[in-house]
């Protein structure tokens, strides 16, 4: 762990240790309950950009399981903790399996709906106790000792939330967290580059549902009694205050907003019903004007303030550049030179009344340059679309290496050795040069999330990010490999583009436009490097309206009008033919 | 059960359905303008029905000095961002007292006609006005600056506005409900069913607003501005129809319907400062069960919610409300299934 955090986590185990009355004991105690649930929001809302109304339920779904079985069957609590993860997983799986798929306000819609559900059953059930619910839970015991008081409980509280809050980080910082940071807005790009996005979606709404799922556990063997009203959907709601309060983007936002959220509620709790002259639940107005204003005028909570104080002491440190000498990842026989590589036949797309493509055939070899040329609005983009699996096409066949890949998913091509770039630049913004290039490695690393978490994945990493830093070497970006790619102009983002899908090992790189944006000089340089990198066996097609470099870079040209192939031919053929002159230039009458 | 009990069953579920279907309207339209998945739209039912009742008692209900406190509220915030346009500040102040003096009228009127007691009918009228006017205002304070963030963020907004106004519900109406009187005391015999006045006005009421709605979307300009709005924000701002004008229009519209809904079902059942929430709710499931999309589909499914929600009160009551909720599960398979779409923000 790094040595700025020795000091306060010190601090924190010493506290029991103080004289600090039992109050603020307590008030840790819920802190660090609250914190776990928070947690997953991080992870499922703040990065993921899912989110849920329904963690309070599986926070109830933990407690109840665990005190169900502890009271009625006498059954060890710890049992009762993997009991409870069990149905939480199950309830997760199905929510998610059911909602995933669509928008993504579903899956909100759906756990407040299941919220509701969970909390009257709670309340109806006979042995559930109903309203009341189950009393008298054993305190836990671990090795012999009673974790029975508040200042016992509280260490295993607190290592089992800091605990998670690095389990989190180590994830966000790896190959699968990656692939997680691409799901908020970027998901087309990262199915491009070989990821399950449904997947990783399950996967932290899952990860979030465990989390407030042993923070419900926690609870039932802390307050050593279980009723409905904690893990109603108000509370639900507050979880996500609290996350949205501290900082949704990041792990210790989840505790600063746990921690103010239990120190105002309390505080709202003693003063509104005197301001009001009656009891009830009036701290509500408060907490829902403050997420209203949080979200209108600082949508990343508090966290970022503290960074911007504390950044001062803690410099933000830079990846270590630990991987020379890594094994290299990976690499796919490549096709022979020559050999038939891409063989598209009528290829045709038809979006309502509007024919886009029209039956579109061509075909490139191994170790070809084809540009894709034609005026605007032509069908080259939607062409490159259809190819890539990005969107499916009416009918026609496409042929890669030999096999039939159209209508796969992005994915299942990418996988075959297809890579592309984007015409709209789809960089993850917040994420390191080097971090979104070694996103294209995804398919050539194996480690999970629970690696991932546990920090198994360190030796493949250091593959991944040696050989991210050789395709921006080959570039020639990789001097700039630290710097956060949101911060760069549209030409070099556009080279981190090329970058991504090198480091996908792809034998035909699709490239969409990759000159746009660039200044003389550099494209010079990158026509350098895509000849360099046909030399290496690779083949290119690539959509591009900058004729010069188009001409001086291809062997072949397609040329497309109003979604049909005009003429196809060497640039020498094709800057002679009257039919394109007339396309770009229109005729003489 | 028998066919008279069905028959009674039937009855209940459509007269829930028909309030239902309102609010899964007011829900469609408003997502469908604004992207805005309107969780609120439940505390205008709460409001409906308890300032009526406030009314009744010929007390002001809170509402009214939440609707003068939301006025100029707003009127501060527009001067302010007039000033800072730069517009003459004479200038400024106009149109902003221009746009408060709808609001602060229908509250002042309120606070003068609280005592009157006036007739039933002129309650109501009043208690549309209050409720119906808080609408534009809420869109102002809460959701207009974020019209361009997404539905995810909109939906936590939402979240927000709905702690807020519950919590205000408290505070205006405290924790006892309260009960209208029936607009219509007739009742009719019809073979085993006894028809009461007040579910023939909700029907008949929910039925004339469905058709009024249908009448304003496809006959009026201003209905065709929100379709075009709620199909291509920007292509319709191009064409000169303002999106904060849609939205505006779309809340003002979900206030009204929320606010005739708590009115129409008051005098059937017992409502909380917190009841809307779950009939909101419940309105809500329906536009899911239309995928947010299909104003019929909207209709047809609060229908049957309703039904759903009267024949499992009759078989297992106490578990009512999670038959109804979890009925949304396999309506959002079905629609995973039928329209697997993932959407790239």
């Amino acid at each position: 762990m790094n040595k700025k955090f020795l000091l306060p986590a010190l601090l924190l185990f010493a506290l029991p240790l103080l004289p600090v009355p039992e109050f603020w004991i307590t008030q840790l105690n819920y802190i660090g309950m609250f914190a776990l649930v928070s947690l997953g929001l991080v992870l499922l809302t703040g990065v993921g950009g899912l989110t849920s109304f329904g963690q309070a339920a599986f926070v109830g779904l933990g407690a109840y399981s665990s005190a169900l079985l502890s009271t009625r069957f006498g059954i060890s609590p710890w049992l009762g903790l993997c009991a409870g993860l069990a149905v939480t997983m199950l309830v997760a799986l199905l929510l998610a399996w059911l909602t995933l798929r669509m928008s993504g306000h579903y899956l909100p819609l759906a756990t407040i709906a299941w919220a509701l559900s969970l909390n009257y059953t709670m309340a109806n059930m006979e042995f559930l106790g109903k309203y009341d619910g189950i009393l008298s839970v054993p305190a836990l015991q671990l090795f012999g000792f009673s974790l029975q008081g508040g200042r016992s409980i509280y260490y295993l509280i607190w290592v089992i939330a800091l605990l998670a809050a690095l389990g989190v980080r180590n994830l966000l910082d790896s190959r699968p967290g990656r692939a997680i940071r691409a799901l908020n807005g970027a998901s087309m790009m990262a199915e491009a580059m070989g990821v399950s996005t449904f997947r990783y979606k399950v996967i932290i709404f899952m990860l979030a549902a465990m989390l407030a799922s042993v923070s419900g556990w926690l609870f039932a063997h802390f307050q050593r009694t279980v009723n409905p009203s904690p893990f109603a959907l108000k509370m639900g709601i507050e979880y996500l205050f609290m996350a949205v309060v501290g900082g949704i983007g990041n792990v210790w936002g989840a505790f600063i907003g746990a921690a103010v959220f239990k120190v105002i509620e309390d505080q709202l709790k003693d003063i509104l019903p005197l301001l009001l002259g009656s009891q009830g639940n009036f701290e509500i107005i408060v907490l829902g004007v403050v997420l209203v204003l949080i979200i209108k005028y600082a949508p990343k909570g508090i966290w970022p303030y503290g960074v911007a104080v504390c950044s001062r002491w803690f410099p933000a440190g830079q990846r270590r550049r630990d991987w020379d000498g890594a094994a290299p990842l990976i690499r796919r026989t490549k096709p022979e030179v020559g050999e038939l590589l891409l063989d598209v036949v009528k290829l045709r797309k038809q979006f309502g009344g509007l024919l886009a493509v029209n039956d579109v055939s061509f075909q490139i070899h191994t170790g070809e340059i084809v540009g894709l040329i034609g005026p605007n609005g032509a069908g080259k983009s939607t062409t490159f679309n259809l190819i890539s699996g990005v969107i499916g096409l009416t009918s026609g066949q496409v042929s890669f290496r030999g096999a039939a890949v159209g209508g796969l998913a992005a994915r299942e091509i990418a996988q075959r050795g297809m890579s592309r770039t984007f015409q709209h630049v789809k960089l993850i913004a917040d994420m390191t040069v080097l971090e979104n290039v070694a996103l294209g490695g995804h398919l050539r690393s194996q480690s999970g999330t629970a690696r991932a978490m546990l920090r198994l994945d360190r030796e493949e990493e250091k593959r991944l990010f040696a050989e991210a830093e050789r395709q921006l070497q080959r570039i020639g970006m990789a001097s700039q490999a630290d710097q956060l790619a949101g911060n760069l102009a549209l030409g070099p983002q556009r080279l981190i583009e090329i970058a991504r899908a090198l480091c996908t090992d792809p034998a035909l790189l699709l490239l969409d436009e990759p000159a746009a944006g660039l200044r003389h000089k550099e494209k010079q340089a990158l026509a350098e490097v895509l000849r360099q990198l046909k030399r290496e066996g690779l083949s290119i097609l690539l959509v591009e309206h900058d004729m010069e470099f188009v001409m001086g870079l291809t062997d072949r040209l397609v040329v497309m009008e109003f979604g049909t192939k005009l003429i196809e031919g060497t640039p020498e053929v094709v800057q002679a033919s009257p039919a394109v002159m007339a396309a770009y230039l229109g005729t003489e009458h | 059960m028998d066919f008279s009990i069905a028959s009674i069953l039937l009855l209940d579920g459509l007269t829930n359905g028909a309030i239902y279907a309102l609010l899964g309207l007011a829900t469609v339209l408003v997502f469908a303008v604004t992207r805005v998945i309107f969780i609120p739209q439940g505390e205008f039912v709460a409001f409906g029905a308890l300032t009526l009742a406030g009314l009744q008692q010929g007390q002001a209900p809170g509402t009214i000095s939440f609707l003068l406190g939301l006025a100029l509220l707003v009127a501060l915030l527009d001067l302010v961002a007039a000033l800072r346009q730069g517009r003459r500040p004479v200038n400024a102040i106009l149109t902003v007292l221009q746009q408060a003096a709808a609001p602060v009228a229908i509250g002042l009127l309120g606070l003068w006609a609280a005592p009157q007691h006036l007739s039933l009918l002129l309650q109501v009228l009043l208690t549309l006005a209050i409720v119906t006017a808080m609408g534009p205002l809420i869109y102002r304070l809460a959701y207009q600056s974020l019209a361009d963030a997404s539905v995810l963020v909109l939906l936590i907004v939402s979240v927000g506005v709905h702690f807020a106004l519950t919590g205000l519900g408290l505070v205006f109406f405290g924790a006892e409900g309260s009960r209208n009187p029936s607009f219509w005391d007739a009742s009719f015999t019809l073979g085993p069913l006894l028809i009461s006045g007040q579910t023939v006005i909700i029907l008949l009421a929910s039925l004339a607003l469905i058709l009024l709605l249908w009448l304003f979307f496809e006959r009026s300009l201003y209905g065709k501005a929100l379709r075009a709005t709620a199909v291509n924000r920007l292509g319709a701002r191009l064409m000169g129809i303002s999106s904060i004008a849609a939205g505006r229009l779309s809340f003002t519209m979900a206030a009204f319907i929320g606010a005739l809904s708590g009115v129409l079902i008051s005098p059937t059942t017992t409502i909380f400062y917190d009841s809307g929430f779950l009939i909101g709710l419940k309105g809500f499931v329906a536009a899911v069960f239309a995928g947010l999309a299909s104003y019929p589909g909207a209709a047809l499914g609060a229908v049957l919610v309703g039904l759903l929600e009267s024949f499992s009160s009759f078989w297992a009551s106490a578990f009512k409300e999670v038959i109804v909720f979890t009925s949304i599960l396999p309506v959002l398979l079905w629609r995973s299934l039928r329209d697997p779409h993932v959407e790239e923000s």
